[in-house]
């Protein structure tokens, strides 16, 4: 028994010293990128490497905020992920409920249009979708970022549908006997049972958004337009040795992205595993 | 289920019937009304851009002056005169043959780790996966730095052990093998897909295993592998599709180079649509895309029977 005991206690600490090894490898470059951005700029480049500035130099982030507008970007970025969270939560779980809860003909072609959009690489629309927006003068303009979104994408339609199917016919049948419309037991029953995934998709939609680059790199053409990765990226061609300042920026654009998971981490990952791979 | 429920409500069985015809066609109106944006979407954002796409790559197109159809001149430039498009895509297969499998495997390594019962494991889990969530952007400009020659925290570490110290992004032989270990450290974005499939292992599995004497290499070879390889195909479809499309870790750090050893697929084509204009061109290249993707997911598939192991079908 004791020695089972004893077994068992040097598993425990053997797989806590291979994940603690390998977490450290992970969470290095986070370190890194803190450590470099409260640097002093001889500190920067000091060999062997300084691994606790001192003393930190806070003023960095100030500094590297207002180089460039970063304020801006970053309401620029926000007010684009705010549309994309609407747009896609909207739209999402109304197909979605079409899908899981209306039987209809044409669904079937639905989930095999969905399927088609997910394969196609995005490349092979993105020249007509340029043309389309630039004949809409859109160019230039956040409307081709936050207008798609109101039209749902495969993936938060399938993770939705996923879940609507969970909740049991019987539920909105009954709700249809008592004279409740589908838009009523959409409003009613469905949307308030399914606040966790909703809340899934709207993360997705806002982490997509907020770490998207080739859609700002492609219709925003006006500097004050910017939104945060496109402004980082042209602070990296501007500043590119300046190391201390170039972090900063960055560990600006990722603390909110990490605030929000840890706000939000069992949806999270629940969301993950709901993806639909599992049907 | 339907049925019963309104045949306990209504009693008799003939005022079913017209009740659940009104009811049909009310759900065919009701179906496509909850469905119209995507309808719309579809139509507007992809059925209409796939033929137009199809169209602009027999044209020569500079997005100003209305297309002019030369049938397939664009791809025969392509395959004859492009020596860059044979570079990217040359390089960019070597992203999914060299890098995908090594992403794939640290992903389902990582799962495996995070799925032992010790305590602390949500910290640990947060840890691994948070780079995956990183804004690309930021990613890359914190490798940019981690990766660089003489100052990279990489480098001083390899000098350490005594190790080479390759150029890694300003080395041409090098920059890819840079980029797939960057991409490694993002590896915890597939974990949580095999972590979900490792808890629905019915640990009576691999006890039932443990007693006929199988060790723990045996164990995961002949229970855990089978059980997890639905997982793993959809990781490697979705990787396949992902890794041919690798575009914006090269635009940023890169941009394409040292001697166009990162000038992937994704990055050739963005640059001949909207630095030299020409859409008809790219529109051509994307199509070639899709079909070189498509016959490798379609390989895949047709070997998976092989491989993969459908439990209850129909779950």
């Amino acid at each position: 028994m004791s020695r089972r005991r004893w077994l068992a206690a040097l598993d425990a600490l053997l797989s806590h010293g291979v994940l603690i090894a390998i977490g450290l490898l992970f969470f290095l470059p986070f370190y890194w990128l803190v450590a470099t951005a409260l640097k002093p700029d001889a500190q920067v480049f000091a060999m062997p490497p300084v691994w606790a500035p001192h003393p930190p130099q806070w003023r960095n982030f100030p500094r590297a905020l207002t180089y460039v507008p970063f304020g801006l970007y970053t309401i620029n970025t926000l007010r684009i992920c705010a549309l994309n969270v609407l747009g896609t939560v909207l739209a999402c779980s109304l197909v979605a409920y079409s899908l899981a809860k209306v039987r209809w003909k044409g669904r079937e072609w639905v989930f095999w249009s969905m399927l088609a959009t997910m394969i196609l690489p995005g490349q092979v629309t993105m020249v007509p979708t340029f043309t389309i927006f630039r004949s809409l003068h859109w160019i230039g303009t956040i409307l081709p970022l936050v207008v798609p979104p109101f039209f749902g994408n495969a993936f938060s339609i399938f993770l939705l549908r996923q879940f609507f199917m969970t909740i049991p016919d019987e539920l909105s049948d009954a709700a249809r006997i008592d004279g409740c419309s589908d838009l009523g037991i959409y409003t009613r029953l469905i949307l308030p049972l399914s606040k966790p995934a909703l809340a899934t998709v709207g993360l997705f939609a806002f982490i997509g958004s907020w770490n998207d680059f080739l859609g700002p790199l492609l219709y925003l053409n006006d500097e004050r337009s910017y939104t945060l990765s496109i402004g980082l990226q042209c602070f990296v061609s501007q500043h590119g040795a300046e190391w201390s300042m170039l972090s900063a920026a960055s560990a600006v654009m990722t603390v909110p992205i990490i605030i929000i998971f840890f706000l939000a981490q069992r949806t999270f990952i629940q969301g993950i595993t709901l993806t639909g791979i599992k049907g | 289920m339907k049925e019963r429920s309104y045949h306990l409500l209504t009693s008799s069985p003939p005022l079913l019937h017209p009740y659940r015809r009104r009811a049909s066609r009310n759900a065919q109106l009701t179906g496509l009304a909850f469905a119209a944006p995507w309808i719309v979407g579809f139509i507007v954002f992809f059925a209409y851009p796939v033929i137009a796409s199809a169209y602009y790559s027999l044209c020569s197109f500079d997005a100003i002056r209305p297309p002019r159809f030369i049938g397939f001149e664009n791809y025969r430039r392509m395959f004859t005169e492009d020596d860059l498009f044979w570079k990217s895509l040359w390089n960019t297969l070597y992203m999914v043959v060299a890098g995908l499998p090594v992403g794939l495997a640290a992903s389902l390594g990582i799962a495996l780790l995070l799925n032992r019962k010790v305590k602390g494991m949500t910290v640990y889990r947060t840890i691994y996966y948070l780079p995956s969530i990183t804004p690309v952007v930021a990613t890359s400009i914190l490798w940019l730095w981690l990766l660089n020659p003489e100052m990279g925290l990489i480098n001083i570490a390899l000098g350490k052990m005594h190790l080479m110290q390759p150029g890694w992004l300003t080395d041409p032989a090098w920059a890819k093998a840079a980029l797939i270990l960057m991409g490694l450290w993002g590896a915890g974005g597939g974990m949580v897909i095999y972590l979900a499939a490792l808890q629905d292992v019915p640990e009576s599995l691999t006890e039932a295993a443990a007693l006929d004497g199988a060790g723990k290499l045996q164990q995961f070879r002949h229970v855990t592998l089978p059980m997890l390889s639905p997982v793993i195909l959809f990781n490697l479809i979705m990787g396949l599709i992902g890794s041919f499309q690798y575009f914006t870790q090269a635009y940023v750090m890169t941009s394409g180079g040292p001697q166009d050893s990162t000038m992937f697929y994704a990055l050739h084509l963005f640059n001949r649509a909207f630095l030299d204009f020409r859409m008809g061109y790219a529109s051509a290249m994307a199509w070639v895309l899709f079909l070189v993707t498509l016959v490798c997911a379609l390989l895949v598939f047709k070997t998976s029977a092989r491989w993969v192991y459908y439990a209850g079908e129909g779950r």
